[in-house]
């Protein structure tokens, strides 16, 4: 079943400059989804439009269809914003990339976690506190009481990007955005984050769109791979195939440049 | 959750200019708070004679027309705080939801707000309060207006800067992709971010409409006798400043107490009312 279809989506600035030009994809349900690009590729401007979230002065044209179980068919180009705002959460939800500005630095943790699962599922009190609970300990985050009155700045940068993970989840979402949900953590918290959101994805049968500019990363979780330069797709198809026979000369050197890394730190460590 | 923001918070630190702030400024509310219930005289009794100085019956003296100083000086703590409240809550209020208009605004609806706000920045107050006295009438409820209009420009700018900071802010589009509508958006991320800034803002204007309102009483645009200003109270005893020295220090002290106290409050509001703050402290 197809959950996301993406035809001929483009993106202009106010000046008129294409940010992203007919980029067209589908995603179905359960499906992993990787959008590589360097740094002003469209790829997060690409998230925003899917979410109909491109800020304001941004023209958006083409289809982004979302077909998601018990919320109907939407055109989220033409819909009007009461309609997106009650399929934000539920069709989709994002991780960004940088947790402590993803997060509201004057509200407790627990209480920005609890806001979602008490708009959508409607709970209160000690009901809403037991699946604030819960949200927490889903995402691996040990002594969840603590974690949930602390303020985003008493944690640290891997406990928030699990607490936005929490956040993004709590809607049970059928579609997960990931926006280079890892480029801000420690090595070794990102291995830990990307097993956890790989573990997530595959336990809920989310969908999962990952955005990243790192082609070792993507093909660690994603099946199929679109790659972005300019705004435009170069190349897509499964990470195997981009990975072993890249097409395009720029995913030639973005394979080339992970395979040197590699090749750099096996010789280091051998 | 929703329970932990009401409990009040674990740590709330002890700030010691707030605690100073606050002993200055209650110390004149104190004043006027007793007004109401207890004066020395009535603020009308000419009998004590003209110019007596400080000492019994009394205590500070009386003023040119033979009324008692202290309880000028008392009837004066009220209108004080009368007008910094009231100006406070006009200005607060007008000027909070221009700037969220204005920040929320489109390009063009923002820049002719804008342009509006610096105009009526510009205008002086004191021109503004005539308009607005020759438009009703001499009354601390006119000044209270003048005043407010004046301040509610000022807030609206800074508000309108801090909102555009906010919805730049990443959280505001977490939150959006999470399904929170604008409305929601703004009570529960955008009024809780921009308070720490413009709560210390409203405090310092508080002082301002104080010392604006015993400007605009000094001028005899304020509140009509026998209701006693500050203000007025130093432009009746400028005249005779070297004979009797307490009709301009008491009102001039008084005065200075509750500005100083209400910036100090300020500046101790600043520290409390901003959690990242608190950590560095």
């Amino acid at each position: 079943m197809t959950l996301l279809t993406v035809t001929g989506l483009h993106v202009r600035s106010a000046e008129g400059r294409d940010l992203v030009s007919d980029v067209s994809f589908t995603l179905g349900a359960g499906e992993r989804l990787g959008l590589i690009g360097e740094s002003g590729s469209g790829k997060s401007m690409t998230a925003l439009a899917i979410m109909g979230l491109a800020p304001p002065g941004m023209t958006v044209s083409g289809g982004v269809v979302f077909d998601a179980p018990g919320l109907g068919r939407t055109d989220v180009v033409t819909a009007g914003e009461r309609r997106l705002t009650s399929l934000r959460g539920r069709a989709t939800s994002t991780v960004f990339q940088e947790p402590l500005t993803a997060l509201d630095p004057l509200m407790r943790v627990g209480r920005q976690v609890a806001e979602p699962l008490r708009r959508r599922r409607g709970l209160r009190g000690r009901a809403l506190h037991a699946a604030v609970r819960a949200a927490l300990e889903e995402v691996r985050l040990a002594d969840p009481d603590r974690i949930a009155r602390a303020y985003p700045h008493e944690i640290s940068g891997g406990q928030r990007q699990r607490v936005a993970i929490a956040m993004a989840l709590a809607c049970d979402p059928a579609l997960l955005i990931a926006d280079e949900p890892t480029t801000a953590l420690d090595v070794t918290v990102q291995a830990e984050v990307l097993t956890l959101l790989d573990g997530l994805v595959e336990e809920r049968g989310m969908a999962l769109l990952f955005i990243s500019h790192d082609l070792a990363v993507v093909s660690r979780i994603a099946e199929r791979v679109i790659v972005l330069k300019n705004g435009v797709a170069v190349e897509s198809g499964s990470v195997g195939e981009v990975v072993n026979a890249p097409r395009h000369p720029y995913t030639r050197e973005l394979v080339g440049s992970a395979r040197r890394l590699d090749g750099a730190l096996e010789w280091r460590t051998s | 959750m929703s329970a932990g923001r009401r409990r009040v918070s674990r740590r709330v630190p002890r700030s010691a200019t707030l605690i100073a702030g606050c002993v200055l400024a209650g110390l004149v509310l104190a004043v006027a708070v007793v007004s109401f219930f207890w004066l020395p005289y009535a603020p009308d009794d000419t009998t004590g004679g003209r110019l007596m100085p400080p000492g019994l019956p009394h205590l500070l003296g009386t003023d040119k027309l033979g009324r008692d100083l202290l309880t000028q000086l008392m009837i004066g703590a009220r209108v004080a705080l009368e007008a910094g409240a009231g100006a406070v809550l006009i200005g607060g209020l007008v000027g909070l939801a221009g700037g969220l208009a204005a920040g929320f605004a489109t390009r063009w609806l923002d820049d002719t707000l804008s342009a509006l706000l610096d105009i009526l920045i510009a205008f002086p107050t004191v021109l503004l309060a005539m308009l607005v006295t020759a438009a009703r009438e001499a009354s601390l409820g006119s000044a209270i207006i003048a005043i407010g209009l004046a301040m509610s420009a000022i807030v609206a700018r800074l508000t309108r800067v801090l909102v555009k900071r906010v919805l730049a802010q990443d959280f505001i589009t977490a939150s959006r992709t999470s399904g929170t509508s604008w409305p929601r958006v703004v009570v529960e991320h955008v009024l809780p971010n921009i308070w720490p800034t413009l709560s210390v803002n409203l405090a310092l204007q508080f002082g301002l409409a104080v010392l604006a309102e015993a400007s605009l009483s000094y001028l005899g645009l304020g509140a009509p006798p026998p209701n006693a200003s500050w203000g007025r109270m130093l432009q009746e005893a400028q005249a005779s400043v070297f004979i009797a020295p307490a009709g301009v220090i008491a009102p001039g002290v008084l005065l200075v107490v509750l500005v100083v106290g209400v910036n100090l409050i300020a500046d101790g509001v600043r520290d409390v009312a901003d959690p990242t703050r608190r950590r560095t402290r």
